[in-house]
């Protein structure tokens, strides 16, 4: 019989263990998945983690990682706020869209006025927008009892939308020859957030993740407002006690991983997407969750999770142009990870103990 | 005579910690059997192995000479085993006749089962109507189902955990006058408490455990409740001693404190005024549920006040958030300590930090000083004898007694102008209790003002100057402790809430 025993002290080391064991366990079932689907599964995995980095095209691959990682670090920084103090938004992707909408039609205003202010301008819009879209369930919640998770959700699709509407109408591209789209912005000087260094992918968003990832590191350890968020998380009632304004914190963790959000938008739509497009969402604020998680909510692990997680979106394609691998598969794929890591986290607060026993209770 | 039960060498060890080491008891027919001993002395574990929730790693119990031997609860009751739990597990939204089926194996149909509960409380005593909705129970009301549906069963021991924590005095009395007609009748009660005059007037016999030991039997009623609990220590007691004070200018300054109920189950206060001067003990008893955390939220800031209502040296604290009082010197202790006073998966430290950062100047405009921290917590830790390897240990990992001197210190040790406690020595042994008390009494002999708010009336009794008593979020006058006997108290927390004593 197995039975699982509460730990007196929550495991340090399983803290660590667990998204590595997480990601084992996916690369077997993995495996197993691309097999039944008819697949060499070490040909598969091995194109999805090794290719990308250190195969025949890794010159072209390499750079691929800052610009998808990017993104995905900076939406699961802020995520990771919220999480922390028990504060769902799981609408990141619909902030990202509004970002990106924002910070497009900032710079799009002035097209074609050539100035040093309108980047900048388009950053600030693009932040906003995400604030915004995030105060929204945010505001609904602290002044109705609503539930951010739903409210957020359904703002993705309100955000598709909006974004679809946008590509067809106000922002369409006026010499595009009636296709749907913005102009291009990677051809606007101004607006371009192009690469700082050619060749390696660094962007704007790039050094703004990373600043990101520090500032989050500091407020988590040394600031009390991040402190007010982990014991929220922990003990709502004892962080009440210990004064923290509920209302006010879930503000601020909304607002923040909105705008973070909604930046990370800007600087994909202004550098490697270039325009606002029906399809310009890809699923980052999404994917951004499992980063969140799988970094263990801790900056300096979303480093490392998004970058593994750029990976597999990059290593996915890869599979899917060469191993016909279907798409669905490489998303089924990215779950899978999402799902052992929560259902190994059970390790750090218990340890299975093997044969029988009485109950201790 | 042969004994109802017999236990015999009963070992059981924990990694770490021998609960219980060969432990060797027997309670006859009818008798009424107290179990002593300070938090972690390994009653919970005894009584737990009788009830079949733990099985002993060596040892044999018999029942009426037969090998006992009870593989989980449900054997222990068919064996005649039954047995009411210090906390409750009934289910509020429903009725008392509803609550008891779910605990039955083969409930008999609602309307037979309302009969049966109907007899079996005008039998013994403990009124209670079947179809009452148990969220509106008192404490004392919820109890009696659980003692009923323990009777239900017919057992021949009944194991009763700390069962008048939460009664009146006259509630008490009537508990007893049911118990002793049990007694009359045959059933064997293994009876567990810290209050040894209830156990003087109540018990036939008692076993005194220590570190999993039996290291004592006695007779109650020949032995004092002194020596009782130099036993159940294993050192001699410090009664704790009030020094010599004057009291001086009021310091906290309640007046018509009104606020609505928080939730359903919830208690408003209406109407509450007191005044407590430096140097004041402010004792505030009542039964559990009556407004008592819904007071102290008030006081620490949790819940918002109307202006008016709560002043401190006199300026206004309506306005005046949690962390904000606490700069002032108007600290709180709340009686729920994982959760509420303490975050159970955070480190000592943090907890620390979670009240202290204000007072101690743990936090400079919102930077965290967390080696001053550590200190700060390394000093509860030695001034208030907490038990644990360190400040890096989670909250969780201490025991409820340790949990709650580390609580009371960290209020303690930031010199407060005003402190608030619930229920301070709570699930605390003797030992630890008394040191509570002391630092309570100190902190008020050093010119603070105090409000204890206990259930515990002999705590209160001991310690504070003046008592008042909450009863349906209402306050009544506080009077001087000294005036006061145990019985005009109870009459003061509201009577025996319309209950009759068992007519024997």
């Amino acid at each position: 019989m197995i039975r699982l025993e509460a730990r007196p002290q929550p495991s340090a080391v399983m803290a660590y263990a667990t998204p590595v064991l997480a990601v084992l366990l996916t690369m077997i079932f993995g495996g197993v998945l691309f097999a039944v689907l008819g697949k060499d599964p070490l040909q598969a995995i091995t194109t999805i983690f090794w290719e990308p980095v250190f195969g025949e095209f890794a010159f072209f691959y390499r750079p691929q990682l800052l610009i998808k990682g990017a993104p995905l670090v900076l939406i699961a920084i802020g995520l990771a706020l919220g999480f922390k103090a028990g504060i769902w938004n799981i609408g990141a992707e619909g902030q990202y869209i509004v970002g990106a909408i924002c910070g497009a039609a900032a710079g799009l205003a002035f097209y074609p006025t050539e100035s040093v202010f309108i980047f900048p301008l388009m950053v600030l819009a693009g932040a906003f927008g995400g604030w915004a879209w995030a105060m929204i369930p945010g505001v609904l919640k602290v002044k109705f009892g609503t539930n951010e998770i739903l409210v957020s959700l359904m703002l993705v699709y309100v955000a598709e939308q909006l974004l679809a509407s946008m590509s067809l109408g106000l922002l369409k591209n006026p010499e595009g020859f009636g296709f749907p789209g913005s102009r291009n912005l990677q051809q606007y000087a101004s607006a371009h957030n192009a690469e700082l260094i050619a060749g390696t992918g660094m962007h704007w968003g790039v050094v703004a993740a990373l600043v990101a990832v520090i500032l989050a590191y500091a407020l988590l350890a040394r600031h009390r407002l991040g402190f007010a968020i982990r014991v929220t998380g922990e003990a709502p009632r004892a962080a009440k006690f210990g004064g923290v304004n509920p209302g006010r914190l879930i503000l601020f963790c909304l607002g923040t991983s909105g705008l973070l959000a909604g930046l990370a938008g800007m600087f994909e739509v202004s550098g490697p997407a270039g325009q606002i497009s029906i399809d310009f969402n890809v699923g980052y604020g999404f994917t951004a969750i499992i980063v969140a998680f799988l970094g263990r909510l801790n900056p300096l692990g979303i480093v490392a999770a998004g970058l593994l997680m750029a990976l597999t979106y990059i290593g996915g394609d890869i599979a899917q142009s060469q191993l016909g691998l279907p798409a669905a598969a490489i998303q089924v794929f990215q779950g899978m990870l999402l799902f052992f890591l929560l259902a190994l986290d059970v390790l750090t607060n218990y340890r299975v103990r093997l044969g029988t026993g009485e109950v201790t209770t | 005579m042969t004994p109802l039960l017999a236990l015999r060498g009963l070992t059981k060890a924990y990694p770490g910690v021998i609960a219980n080491d060969a432990v060797t008891l027997e309670i006859a027919p009818g008798e009424i059997h107290a179990l002593l001993g300070e938090n972690g002395a390994g009653k919970s574990t005894l009584v737990k192995m009788i009830y079949g929730l733990v099985k002993p790693d060596s040892g044999t119990m018999q029942m009426r000479g037969t090998d006992y031997v009870p593989t989980d609860p449900r054997a222990a009751r068919s064996a005649g085993v039954g047995m009411v739990f210090q906390h409750f597990s009934l289910f509020d939204a429903l009725s008392v006749a509803e609550n008891i089926a779910l605990g039955m194996e083969t409930p008999p149909p609602m309307r037979a089962l309302a009969t049966q509960i109907r007899d079996v409380s005008e039998t013994y005593g403990l009124p209670l109507s079947p179809d009452r909705t148990v969220g509106d129970l008192s404490a004392g009301e919820r109890q009696r189902v659980e003692i009923i549906r323990c009777l239900l069963q017919d057992p021949k021991l009944l194991i009763m955990d700390e069962p008048t924590s939460v009664l009146t005095p006259q509630e008490v009395d009537i508990l007893f006058e049911t118990l002793r007609k049990l007694s009359a009748e045959g059933t064997a009660i293994l009876y567990i408490s810290h209050k040894l005059e209830e156990i003087r007037a109540l018990c036939d016999a008692a076993t005194i455990l220590r570190g999993g030991k039996v290291v004592g039997t006695c007779i109650p009623r020949d032995t004092s409740a002194r020596d009782m609990a130099e036993l159940m220590v294993g050192s001699t007691l410090a009664t704790p001693k009030a020094a010599a004070h004057n009291t001086g200018n009021v310091v906290l300054d309640v007046t018509g404190l009104s606020a609505p109920a928080p939730s359903a189950f919830g208690m408003a206060l209406k109407d509450v005024t007191f005044q407590v001067r430096a140097g004041d003990v402010l004792g505030i008893g009542g039964v559990a549920g009556n407004g008592q955390d819904e007071l102290l939220a008030a006081l620490s800031g949790e819940t918002p006040c109307v202006p008016g209502m709560v002043s401190f040296l006199g300026r206004d604290l309506s306005n005046v958030a949690p962390e904000m009082r606490r700069g002032l010197g108007v600290l709180s202790a709340p009686e729920e300590r994982l959760g509420h006073a303490a975050a159970p998966n955070m480190s000592l430290t943090e907890n620390a930090m979670l009240t202290g950062a204000a007072r101690e100047g743990l936090s400079v405009r919102g930077l965290l000083n967390w080696p001053k921290t550590r200190t700060f917590a390394e000093r509860i830790i030695a001034e208030f004898d907490v038990r644990t390897p360190g400040p890096d240990n989670a909250a969780r990992s201490l025991s409820g007694g340790n949990l709650q001197k580390f609580v009371i210190g960290r209020e303690v040790l930031q010199r407060p102008e005003v402190l608030v406690v619930n229920q301070p020595t709570w699930g605390v042994d003797a030992a630890a209790a008394a040191a509570i008390r002391q630092s309570l009494l100190d902190l008020a002999a050093g010119g603070a003002a105090v409000v204890v708010i206990s259930q515990d009336l002999d705590e209160l009794m001991e310690i504070s100057d003046r008592f008042a008593a909450l009863n349906e979020g209402r306050l009544s006058a506080p009077r001087p402790t000294s005036e006061l006997d145990v019985e005009q108290i109870g009459l003061m927390l509201g009577g025996a809430h319309g209950i009759e004593v068992a007519h024997v």
